[in-house]
């Protein structure tokens, strides 16, 4: 299902349940690979899946509060900013994709699959 | 009326402990002011090694913080270094023009490190080790690796060379005499200490002299010596001794031999001026040591209260702090003239113990590889107790000798003598222990470190004042060992959270963090894989695993690597395998089209570059040829490697091969603390390097050696001597139980060498090999434990558990159909 608004097409991509609480799934069939996460609150976040440290895969990191830490080598990446925490603050992004929520589906914008 | 003016000049330990000690005998006797030339807080110069090993951080060692000063109404001045005094005007003054008066006087001056006059000495990258500023020095040089050459094999030399190998670095001793610690040990124990030093990383050179500092652009590159041999390195510490700070006492017209000298009040030759510590040279005797420091210290505490102190000089004892090399000295370790010694050593515990006895009463001791008696020795001489009675017993220690005369060894402590010194750093016997927490109502090893400071120094001395909490507090005692929270995400240790989680019976993850007050919403990716696994050990079968909770290899059974993709390793118990599996292995590989295959370290196959989409079918046709996950990838048990044993071997003294399938085959599927490892050899040629291992069989004739706590990975470490028994079955007991212990007690991530460390040999011993009814118990949890454990995660998901863990979500772009 797509949905349209303003100027954007939509793309649905899963419903929240089909996210693991305080996990993530990545989307296959983009150009760049992209995680999107749930966290403890229920949030919805996206980003490209790549730790802006040394590439490694986000999705597979532990979610927790609104970060995720990369298996690779502990980085602590913001899940709203995409940004880099802690020490390494300031060091690298991982560009963040737009999520909208409705009726308890995830979309995300249709451009984000080409990116 | 005005009060008198003290002065102490040095802010070091010595000079803080005068002022302690006068306040606690007259807190409101003089108006006191001090002087410090280093810009920051009095900290614990003993402790310096453990910061440079990065067992301690420079915070765990300050001694007093602002609010002690501001409390007793003391003015510090840090950073002003004091030039000159005038003793007849009473008066001091400092490099930036300062001038202060002074009723008494008190020099604390310390000493300073002896540097040899070697060309090169002022190449940068040579150190001196001394204060923290030498510490950091160091680390920042260490973070690089590299080799570092330690000029000195003295105590402070040996822990700079084992602080700077922790922290990465080759590290070399260079010793001019024959025997490392010459002042303080004999051949033997010296020869033993330069094995154990081996062991650990670290080189000896003894009988060497050093003859020039090589540099390159202006940096040191190497030490050359007398012989001609050049030593390449990075760093150069010289940690040749000490000379005792003097200079300012001569600008007073003092007395001065090789320190500052002091008569039995500490007293030097102006009646108005005292010194004390390393500055202070006491009937000839200048000490570099903390116990006489303190005792000094107290001397002149009395001296300045009223009545004059006593000080007769010290009886000197000494530890070395090199994580599990257990080294004790006191006395005329020597022998000599008039003295007999008593010798015992065993060969395979690597222990050394020479008892030195002159007239019926003890007059020294070494101990090498075993000192936990070394307290109890000292006890003996300092009393100078006749002690012909328990000659026969007397080296094996003080559990046999008393158990011999009909005490329990456990109630040592409680027989220990009121006035029986248990804090040798800070002097602080028994009764004033006990009276602490009595009358303060002590619960916390914490609490007792802050009221007495028992124990808070080098920290050796921690079980026996932790027996004497529990002795006398009983049941209100609250454990906090660790006093390291888990994370920044609670102020909680390791030890509290795992008690609070059994005592509460708290169930789940958010429940945890609900009673013990988790300062973020749900925790991070170290406490949470953390908790996760207290609780899954705490409540076998009934605690549902939280699978986000688990780092990713345990999540998905495989580790990931650098790419993103996996690598699968089956089981193969106890390194045996067959042309069935190794015909479905390489069927995997072809069909998977696996890019890498290899043999590892734990005598299994590494299947290298799976996809994460593809494991669960890897795992399918694994499971079809009967095998199941090795595990590589969990703090779990891992492999147990063997060697072909008496099946095969021709000295082979039992079947190890047959021991280490029935281990692996009881234990795997064990969650732990950290990852486990065994090995089992059959004999003591021990090619299976079961003496590195984290649990480790050694077969000989008579039986089965267990052994515990070895590691050969970022630390290498040998294996201690659990235990020896006779049969199969009762070294799988022994085995299952310090297992099932250590996952009880183990700290998240720390492996069972650094368990052991912390709680001590002894205490597994007891529980594990002495006590047959608590190792039997011990033994019934584990297996209660694995009766809910030993399903293989891979026949799970292979079968569809967790199946959208391994699959992306299939979503395409189909914007051509709007």
């Amino acid at each position: 299902m797509t949905i349209e608004t303003i100027n954007r097409l939509w793309i649905e991509v899963c419903a929240v349940t089909d996210i693991p609480t305080r996990g993530a799934r990545r989307i296959s069939g983009t150009k760049r690979p992209i995680a999107i996460f749930r966290n403890g609150a229920d949030e919805v976040f996206a980003l490209v899946d790549l730790c802006p440290h040394k590439r490694g895969p986000l999705s597979m990191g532990i979610v927790h509060d609104r970060s995720v830490t990369c298996p690779l080598h502990g980085q602590r990446i913001d899940l709203v900013t995409g940004e880099l925490m802690g020490a390494d603050a300031g060091k690298g992004c991982a560009p963040s994709v737009e999520t909208h929520i409705e009726n308890g589906r995830v979309f995300i914008p249709a451009d984000a699959f080409c990116a | 009326m005005s009060r008198e003016k003290l002065v102490v000049i040095g802010n070091g330990m010595a000079g803080c402990r005068v002022v302690e000690e006068i306040l606690k005998r007259d807190p409101d006797r003089y108006e006191i002011a001090m002087f410090g030339a280093e810009p920051r807080l009095n900290y614990n110069r003993i402790m310096l090694s453990p910061v440079l090993a990065g067992e301690k951080q420079f915070e765990d060692i300050i001694i007093n913080g602002e609010d002690w000063y501001r409390d007793n109404r003391i003015t510090l001045h840090t950073g002003q270094q004091v030039v000159s005094i005038d003793s007849d005007a009473k008066t001091l003054k400092t490099a930036a023009g300062l001038a202060q008066a002074y009723d008494r006087l008190v020099l604390a001056t310390g000493s300073d490190p002896v540097v040899l006059p070697l060309p090169g000495a002022t190449l940068q990258g040579v150190v001196a080790f001394r204060d923290i500023d030498d510490v950091d020095r160091m680390v920042a040089i260490s973070g690089r690796g590299g080799n570092a050459v330690v000029i000195g094999g003295g105590l402070l030399g040996l822990e700079a060379a084992y602080g700077l190998s922790r922290r990465g670095m080759d590290a070399t001793v260079v010793h001019l005499m024959d025997v490392l610690m010459e002042r303080q040990l004999d051949h033997s124990a010296g020869h033993l200490l330069a094995e154990a030093l081996k062991a650990r990383g670290i080189a000896t050179i003894l009988g060497a002299q050093s003859e020039e500092i090589l540099g390159q652009n202006g940096k040191v590159a190497g030490l050359k010596l007398k012989d001609g041999r050049v030593l390449p390195c990075d760093l150069l510490v010289m940690a040749v001794g000490i000379r005792p700070n003097a200079k300012l006492a001569q600008t007073a017209g003092l007395q001065i031999n090789r320190g500052v000298m002091v008569d039995d009040a500490m007293r030097t030759s102006d009646p108005s001026i005292f010194a004390v510590g390393e500055c202070a040279e006491h009937r000839g005797q200048c000490y570099g040591l903390v116990a006489p420091i303190w005792e000094m210290c107290r001397s002149l505490a009395e001296t300045l209260t009223g009545v004059d102190g006593a000080y007769v000089g010290s009886t000197l004892s000494t530890r070395l702090k090199v994580s599990g090399v257990d080294v004790f000295s006191a006395g005329k370790f020597a022998g000599g003239e008039g003295c007999e010694d008593i010798v015992f050593r065993d060969a395979g515990r690597g222990v050394y113990k020479r008892i030195v006895l002159e007239n019926g009463r003890l007059a020294g001791a070494v101990l090498f590889g075993d000192a936990v008696d070394g307290a109890w020795y000292f006890d003996l001489m300092r009393s100078q107790a006749d002690v012909s009675e328990m000659r026969e017993t007397l080296v094996f220690g003080q559990a046999a000798t008393e158990g011999l005369r009909g005490l329990d060894p456990s109630s040592a402590v409680a027989a220990m003598a009121d006035t029986a010194e248990v804090c040798g750093c800070n002097g602080v016997c028994k009764g004033v222990i006990v009276a602490e927490i009595v009358s303060k109502k002590l619960t916390s090893l914490d609490s007792v470190r802050a009221v007495t400071k028992a124990s808070a120094s080098c920290g050796s001395c921690t079980p026996l004042v932790e027996r004497l909490l529990k002795l006398t507090a009983g049941d209100a005692v609250i454990e906090h060992r660790g006093s390291q929270p888990v994370c920044s995400c609670t102020d909680y240790g390791h030890g509290i959270v795992r008690k609070r989680i059994i005592e509460e019976g708290l169930q789940s993850i958010p429940a945890v963090m609900q009673a013990l007050e988790w300062k973020t919403p749900d925790g991070c990716a170290h406490c949470r894989p953390a908790l996760n696994y207290y609780l899954l050990c705490a409540w076998p079968g009934a605690y549902r695993d939280d699978q986000q909770s688990r780092f990713v290899n345990e999540r998905v059974h495989a580790n990931i690597q650098k790419d993103g993709t996996y690598s699968v390793i089956p089981r193969m118990w106890g390194g045996m395998t067959s042309a069935r599996e190794l015909r479905a292995i390489a069927d995997v590989v072809d069909r998977f089209d696996i890019p890498a295959v290899k043999v590892t370290g734990g005598q299994r196959i590494d299947l290298l570059g799976v996809q994460k989409s593809q494991l669960p079918a890897v795992w399918a046709e694994l499971n079809a040829a009967g095998m199941v996950s090795g595990h590589a990838y969990g703090k779990a048990l891992r492999t147990v490697k063997t060697c072909v044993g008496s099946e095969w071997c021709r000295f082979g003294t039992q079947d190890s091969t047959g021991l280490g399938v029935r281990l692996e085959r009881f234990l795997w599927g064990s969650w732990t603390p950290a990852k486990v490892k065994l090995a089992v050899s059959g004999c003591p040629r021990n090619c299976a390097e079961a003496t590195c291992k984290d649990l480790g069989v050694i077969c000989v004739d008579s039986g089965y050696e267990i052994h515990v706590g070895g590691a050969a990975g970022l630390h290498i470490k040998g294996t201690e001597i659990l235990a020896r028994v006779s049969t199969e079955t009762a070294a799988i007991e022994m085995i299952a139980a310090v297992l099932q212990l250590y996952r009880e007690e183990g700290h998240y991530l720390e492996r069972i060498y650094k368990w052991m460390a912390r709680v001590g040999l002894d205490s597994v011993v007891t529980r594990v090999v002495a006590d047959d009814g608590q190792r039997r118990e011990l033994f019934d949890r584990f297996v209660e434990a694995q009766s809910t454990s030993q399903e293989d995660p891979w026949a799970d998901r292979a079968g569809g558990l967790d199946a959208s863990e391994f699959h992306g979500l299939p979503v395409t772009l189909q914007v051509a159909a709007e």
